[in-house]
């Protein structure tokens, strides 16, 4: 691998930028028209405007991000995170083009894109999974029936859905064939399919999830993640490694994941999402993410190793540089997402000029940023400004040092979530891990402020 | 004629999504709280919805452009149809 394209925008391109340099690869970034000077546009060796600001016209134009790959002479493609990065056609459509992908092949991709048909080679792996319809629900079964096996509150999802879309409460049987009905037709136009499964609700469920690698050869973890501080179903928080998990449970969630990634010989980095129950001490399987994961600097700085490193030589080279006993975990991290969004407006998107910006400093706090002062963030994308990760030898250090270098975080311009996160981590209960993945938007954190 | 106007800035879409109908055309009738197109915003996604019935008399704005508070997205003619 000689030249590298970067299919996507901010934080991670960045991100992705810098260790493709550290490994003397070249970097082409294709750009929007109004990203064309962005923080990452200069951080990499070329930059490729291929649309205006929109993301269907630029970011998710496959066809203009594979001409611009083989107009500058690219050999590989890093999708990044979100836009095509879980997209198997365009995956194929690299492959196609006699481009290396870096990702699992656009096969591991579709199958765990479906997200009961992901639940089913997770089941066959070994990985332990909720009480459910096993497999989509068969439109002329006895849903009733089905339904009773599992137990209430239970979850009608769809296939197609996944990141926390596309999923109906149920909690009691009165309620049942009518959300069934809706969720069908809700699948069927938002997602194109109306295939639906039923799964168990966990109620105050936490959010762990495991770090694996894979190479076709050759499976390992990176440890586990926890990611419970979420607004609607969206991160905000995540520390590694997951505090206050039996060591039963931890193995079992780690060890069940290398299967996973065994059985579908897997090649790059993923990641196996599980809601764990802390009444009962059970973790489910939700959905395994074929990419790298936003916090995945969190793995990184309690492992040592570079996961976008591991990326690039897995799919220049085939195999990772590290095997399961190169692993060790040091200390306990921290990341907090920085969103342009204003938290006294019920989180509405704060658009707009950023006219300062000052980072903390000091022994093991890590900024992964895609703005600087003077960067626009545009409305047509995603909120994520920057990722501010602490690294120290305990939990509790962490949240102590992450309320510093919080203290010593100022973004002026543009409304941001870090007074939120001020709030958060020093709440009782994210001290206690009494906290889960409904807990910001049930704790009326605003009223407490 | 009554103006609708949108609340908050982003991207104006006429359509629930691509290759999908739009949600009302000129010389519909139009009802209270009946929606007339999306605006998005850093992947948030706020209907617009007429306030007053009567028809549609024309769009303001083009699917994918930017708008601001107060802009102006529809003209409905009000009262009898």
């Amino acid at each position: 691998m000689k030249k590298l394209l970067i299919a996507n925008r901010g934080e991670i391109a960045v991100r992705v930028a810098r260790t493709a340099r550290e490994m003397g690869i070249e970097t082409v970034l294709v750009a929007s028209e109004p990203d064309a000077n962005s923080l990452a546009a200069r951080t990499a060796d070329i930059v490729v405007v291929v649309g205006p600001a929109p993301a269907p016209a630029s970011y998710l134009n496959q066809d203009a991000i594979i001409s611009a790959a083989l107009d500058s002479g690219c050999d590989a493609v890093h999708p990044g995170y979100g836009f095509l990065s879980e997209n198997s056609a365009f995956a194929r459509k690299v492959a196609d083009a006699g481009l290396t992908w870096v990702g699992p092949d656009a096969d591991a991709i579709e199958m765990m894109g479906n997200k009961s048909m992901a639940r089913e080679s997770a089941r066959k792996a070994g990985v332990p999974v909720l009480r459910g319809s096993d497999g989509p629900l068969d439109p002329g079964a006895d849903a009733i029936e089905v339904a009773r096996g599992i137990g209430y509150p239970l979850v009608v999802k769809a296939s197609a859905g996944g990141g926390g879309r596309g999923i109906r409460f149920v909690n009691s049987e009165d309620e049942l064939l009518k959300t069934i009905e809706t969720a069908r037709g809700e699948a069927a136009s938002v997602f194109g399919d109306p295939t639906v499964y039923l799964e168990r609700f966990v109620q105050h469920a936490r959010h762990v999830e495991v770090q694996i690698l894979g190479d076709g050869t050759s499976f390992i973890h990176l440890g586990d993640r926890d990611c419970s501080m979420q607004r609607r179903s969206q991160k905000v928080i995540e520390e590694a490694p997951a505090p206050d998990l039996p060591d039963a449970v931890r193995r079992r969630i780690r060890e069940s994941s290398v299967e996973l990634a065994r059985e579908c010989g897997y090649s790059g980095a993923g990641t196996v999402e599980f809601l764990y129950d802390p009444i009962n001490h059970e973790a489910a399987f939700i959905e395994m993410n074929t990419r790298i994961q936003v916090e995945h600097p969190i793995t990184e700085q309690i492992t040592g190793i570079d996961l976008v490193r591991e990326q690039l030589l897995i799919a220049s080279t085939g195999a990772m540089s590290i095997r399961q006993d190169d692993v060790h975990f040091s200390g306990h991290a921290i990341e907090c997402r920085i969103n342009a969004e204003d938290p006294e407006h019920n989180f509405f998107p704060s658009p707009g000029l950023i006219t300062a910006m000052e980072w903390p400093s000091g022994t093991g706090i890590r900024v992964d940023t895609g703005v600087e002062a003077g960067s626009v963030v545009s409305p047509y994308y995603d909120s994520l400004l920057a990722k501010l990760i602490v690294h120290a030898p305990d939990r509790e250090t962490a949240i102590a040092a992450m309320l510093t270098a919080l203290d010593g975080t100022h973004i002026k311009g543009v409304k941001t979530t870090i007074p939120v996160h001020k709030t958060l981590l020093a709440r009782p209960e994210f001290a206690a891990v009494t906290h889960h993945s409904k807990f910001l938007e049930t704790a009326d954190l605003l009223e407490a402020k | 004629m009554a103006t609708i106007v949108s609340p908050l800035p982003g991207i104006f879409y006429r359509k629930p999504g691509p290759g999908k109908p739009p949600f009302a055309n000129e010389g519909d009738t139009i009802e209270i709280g009946q929606t007339l197109g999306i605006v998005e915003i850093m992947k948030q996604f706020t209907e617009i919805q007429s306030d007053v019935a009567g028809v549609l008399e024309s769009f303001e704005v083009n699917e994918g452009d930017m708008v601001n508070p107060g802009d102006a997205i529809v003209v409905i003619r009000e009262g009898e149809l």
